[in-house]
């Protein structure tokens, strides 16, 4: 008996247009894929991407060479050397973050008294060479200076929660 | 009435002595009080009131540092009570508090923000505006940010108790009330740096290490300083292979808590842009960078042709008095190898006569700690205050308990403590000053003298003052005669040492050396010596430091010397070891001068980069590990002095490490027996004054060694003095010189043109020009006759 309601079935074709009602469904609904990199998804404003250096907006620099997010740093990835500038305000000589090292846990932005260091939005970037992963305190503060809006901006949305 | 009481603190039944504090008692204990104002070594102010806590049967909390145990007493450290005081002091402390800490040099190692996190509350009350005070300059070593202060007066009371100057103190009253100096002066204790480590907070800081680092970063290495012949215990901290700072280790019997600021701040010079980083050679008029195969070959083959042509004889070695034991053994052991014993450290010692009959090795007569209980104190030649300042600092408690200490000096030194009784006298008068003691002392107990004596004393009147100095130390039950370093330069040292031992003899006084250098009883231990090998046997004597300066030897190995700034008669030394045909420089700097006298140069490890070993004057034997891997290509220098042993195919010098130099050395030097009295000798004569001005060497603090020199912290004190020619009033009349600014000092060939000083702590006929410093090198002997002319 099951046999003959699965021949005529099958005749009918219902599982094809059972199939093909799904693809209908689907051909007809909202899109989710992306066509990256042309669209992109929406982000967090706590998203942890590519690590940068903020000014203040008067030009300084902000970090004041206090160490901490160096002593935070769980994977050891930040190394910074400071000195008395001439004007007597304490300051880094060096500031250097292993990208190949980090990871991304957000500790040095949240340890850092002074907002100096952060972690933009950037995740699309890349390194040809191992050493172009090495960031140094002029590649951080020019990520900073290129990104002070969206930063500032991600920022101040975050501010009642901080 | 016994002398412990028992009390009881948090349950726990203690005995402790009576009449200690509660404080004192708790820490001997283990129990952690928190406290700001209150200090082991300092008086007791009670001002911070940060030690509240809790005694029965007291209405208030009470504090634990002003608090004198009494029987049966039982205290709460941790009782709510307790607590609640604490947490309320904490909260008015900071009150004016800046919350500066990502910037405070302090922070990580910070009481304040130690006990904060311990004992205060977690959110602040405090909305009003804090207050600011002023930024003060205080000297090339002490950073000060003074708004962060807390007015525990700690770096008040170290001045008026440890440093004896007081340099610091409170004015104001209350929220008004600022720490500084009384007048807008720097801080120029020689111990100073030590209210670095007393400021609880950030308020002092140290300036060359300012905002460099941090504590958690820097690993601890524990040394030995090497500058003075105390032996202080240090802790070397270093970063990434680089040397951060130097703090005081904590040794009761040596340097208690403290470090002078020689020590402490000395480091800064391992980063000297003179550092030679590479060995070099001299080819023809050039310098040559080498590896060291070549430099070590071409060393070698050098002095094996210098022994040839000028024979073992005249081959020499001369080392530094700061170097270690270890390097002095090597170095020893290495020309006795090639048969000369012309091996010596005594670089600025003139007056070599008795040196058959000196004693083993120049022994304090007691130990450091001793010093502190002296009746009385006769110091001979001594500026102790800067020349070892950590001797000056028991010397002074023992001033302090009333003890007499007295000087017989070539120059007036101002000293921190009450001084019984100084003699200046120009250094042919300090004889004639010391045999008048010693005759009043004689004639005082009515002692035998030997004929050689009696005849030596026979044209001398002792003075009141004289008298005075010998009723001292002939009454005290505690007694010691010390010759000072400054003595140890001196052209009459012979007479000084045979006159201080007769001294110390019929007053029954203990003998005892402030030696020069680091490490001058090492050197003397490890038979660096032209007359003594490691064991303190006698040798067929070699040529002694000056002797071998004195003549244009054919080779010359010199380990961490300067000639110029070590020696006694650098215009000499320089112009013979030019004239030498090959001179072999183990350094860890170099100079212009060194190139133009060396044919080869051996980068060998500055301190803190070698393991070693310093023997100090008490006879104690320090070892100490490498802080950080050498600079660059330099090596140890005992590794140097190892592969040069084997490079001449000597015997027993296959080491492996510094520590089995070390211990054959210390074997060999374990026969010898610490003292330093000896016996009248004969072939003692009052040397002759003539009609020559006299000039008087003094050795400044900050000039005693190549890492001092070069320290730019330390340079910029006011202890560091430049050359100048000191001279009195008087003397400056009776000279062509009259009201000129500037006036050229000849030695033989040597002239220089210095700036004139008034000074009237200079004795008459005499002039003092510092040596070790820059300017002096174009001088000749520094215990001398001089001539002075226009400029």
């Amino acid at each position: 008996m099951n046999s003959i309601v699965r021949y005529f079935k099958g005749l009918m074709l219902l599982e094809l247009i059972r199939g093909l009602r799904l693809t209908g469904r689907y051909l007809f609904s909202r899109k989710v894929t992306l066509q990256y990199p042309e669209d992109k998804t929406p982000i967090s404003n706590r998203f942890r991407g590519l690590h940068a250096l903020r000014r203040y907006p008067n030009g300084e620099e902000r970090c004041i060479a206090c160490k901490l997010c160096e002593a935070v740093c769980p994977a050891l990835a930040i190394t910074i050397e400071s000195e008395m500038r001439e004007d007597g305000t304490r300051r880094t000589t060096r500031y250097d973050i292993d990208l190949t090292k980090c990871i991304f846990c957000g500790y040095c932005e949240e340890s850092c008294p002074v907002d100096s260091i952060v972690e933009t939005h950037v995740f699309e970037y890349h390194g040809e060479e191992r050493g172009d992963l090495y960031m140094t305190k002029e590649k951080l503060l020019a990520v900073g200076d290129k990104y002070e809006k969206q930063i500032a901006a991600a920022r101040k949305q975050d501010s009642a929660y901080r | 009435m016994t002398d412990t009481v028992n009390i009881e603190i948090n349950g726990i039944t203690l005995e402790v002595p009576r009449g200690s504090m509660l404080i004192e008692a708790a820490d001997n204990a283990g129990i952690t009080i928190p406290r700001f104002c209150y200090h082991k070594k300092l008086s007791v102010a009670a001002n911070c009131r940060m030690c509240l806590v809790e005694v029965e049967k007291a209405p208030k909390p009470l504090p634990a540092c002003a608090t004198p145990v009494t029987d049966g007493m039982k205290v709460q450290t941790r009782s709510p009570m307790a607590l609640e005081a604490q947490k309320s002091v904490m909260e008015f402390l900071l009150i004016n508090h800046p919350l500066d800490c990502p910037i405070c040099d302090q922070g990580g190692e910070c009481e304040l923000q130690d006990i904060a996190m311990g004992f205060g509350g977690d959110v602040s009350r405090f909305a009003e505006k804090k207050r600011v005070v002023r930024e003060k300059n205080i000297g090339p070593l002490i950073a000060t940010d003074m708004t962060r202060c807390i007015h525990c007066t700690r770096c008040v009371r170290f001045g008026q108790e440890i440093a004896g100057i007081r340099e610091m103190g409170a004015t104001g009253r209350g929220e008004h009330t600022e720490i500084g100096t009384y007048v807008e002066i720097t801080v120029d204790s020689e111990m100073s740096g030590n209210v670095i480590d007393l400021c609880p907070v950030g308020a002092l800081t140290s300036k060359p290490y300012r905002y460099s680092g941090r504590p958690w970063e820097n690993q601890q290495h524990n040394s030995i300083a090497p500058h003075d012949c105390v032996g202080s215990n240090i802790v070397v901290e270093t970063r990434r292979n680089q040397v951060m700072r130097v703090l005081p280790r904590e040794n009761e019997s040596i340097n208690e808590t403290w470090l002078s600021d020689r020590d402490r701040f000395s480091y800064t010079a391992l980063n000297s842009e003179q550092r030679l980083t590479a060995p070099m050679i001299k080819q023809g008029n050039s310098w040559r960078t080498v590896d060291w195969e070549t430099a070590l070959a071409y060393a070698v083959e050098g002095l094996q042709r210098a022994k040839q042509v000028g024979g073992a004889d005249k081959l020499g070695a001369l080392c530094s008095s700061s170097a270690t034991t270890e390097e002095m053994y090597l170095l020893q052991k290495l020309l006795r190898g090639l048969g000369s014993p012309n091996i010596d450290h005594r670089l600025r010692q003139i007056d070599f006569a008795d040196q058959d009959v000196e004693p083993m090795f120049p022994w304090l007569g007691q130990s450091i700690v001793d010093l502190e209980n002296l009746d009385a104190a006769l110091l001979i030649g001594s500026n102790v205050r800067k020349d070892q300042p950590l001797v000056a600092h028991r010397l002074r408690k023992a001033a302090l308990k009333g003890g007499k200490i007295m000087f017989v000096n070539a120059l007036g030194y101002e000293f921190n403590f009450p001084v019984a009784e100084q003699l200046v006298a120009s250094p042919i008068g300090m004889v004639k000053e010391l045999a008048a003691v010693c005759k009043a002392l004689t004639a005082m107990n009515g002692a035998q003298v030997p004929a050689e004596l009696a005849a030596l004393l026979s044209n001398v009147e002792p003075h009141d003052s004289h008298l005075t100095i010998a009723k001292h130390l002939a009454t005290a039950d505690n007694a010691a005669v010390l010759i000072g370093t400054q003595a140890m330069g001196q052209a009459e040292l012979s007479v000084i040492r045979a006159l201080a031992n007769a001294v110390a003899q019929y007053s029954n006084a203990k003998l005892g050396y402030l030696s020069p250098g680091a490490n001058s009883t090492g050197a003397y231990l490890s038979g660096c010596l032209p007359h003594r090998g490691p064991a303190g046997e006698k040798t067929a004597p070699g040529l002694h430091a000056q002797e071998m300066l004195n003549q244009a030897m054919t080779g010359m190995v010199l380990l961490q010397v300067e000639p110029e700034f070590d020696c006694a008669d650098p215009m000499a030394a320089v112009k013979n070891l030019q004239a030498a045909d090959f001179v072999v420089c183990l350094n860890a700097f170099v100079t212009d001068t060194m190139k133009s006298y060396a044919d080869v140069l051996l980068p060998v490890s500055a301190f803190t980069e070698t393991p070693g070993t310093y023997v100090n004057v008490e006879g104690l034997w320090q070892s100490f590990p490498a802080a950080v891997k050498p600079e660059a290509e330099s090596r140890p220098a005992w590794k140097v002095l190892r592969v040069m042993g084997n490079l001449f195919k000597l015997s027993g010098f296959d080491y492996m490490s510094s520590e089995e130099v070390r211990d054959q050395c210390h074997n060999q030097a374990s026969s010898i027996v610490a003292a330093a009295r000896s016996e009248w000798h004969s072939g003692v004569k009052m040397p002759q004054a003539g009609q020559q001005m006299i000039r008087i060497g003094y050795l400044p603090i900050y000039a005693v060694d190549s890492l001092t020199r070069r320290a730019a912290p330390l340079q910029n004190t006011r202890d560091a003095v430049g050359i100048a020619l000191h001279i009195n009033s008087a003397t400056l009349q009776t000279t062509k010189l009259g009201n000129e600014a500037q006036g050229m000092v000849t030695q033989q060939s040597a002239k220089a043109t210095m700036p004139i000083v008034q000074n009237e702590s200079i004795p008459d006929h005499c002039v003092m020009v510092a040596t070790g410093v820059a300017g002096s090198e174009q001088l000749g002997i520094s215990y001398g006759p001089v001539e002075l002319s226009k400029s």
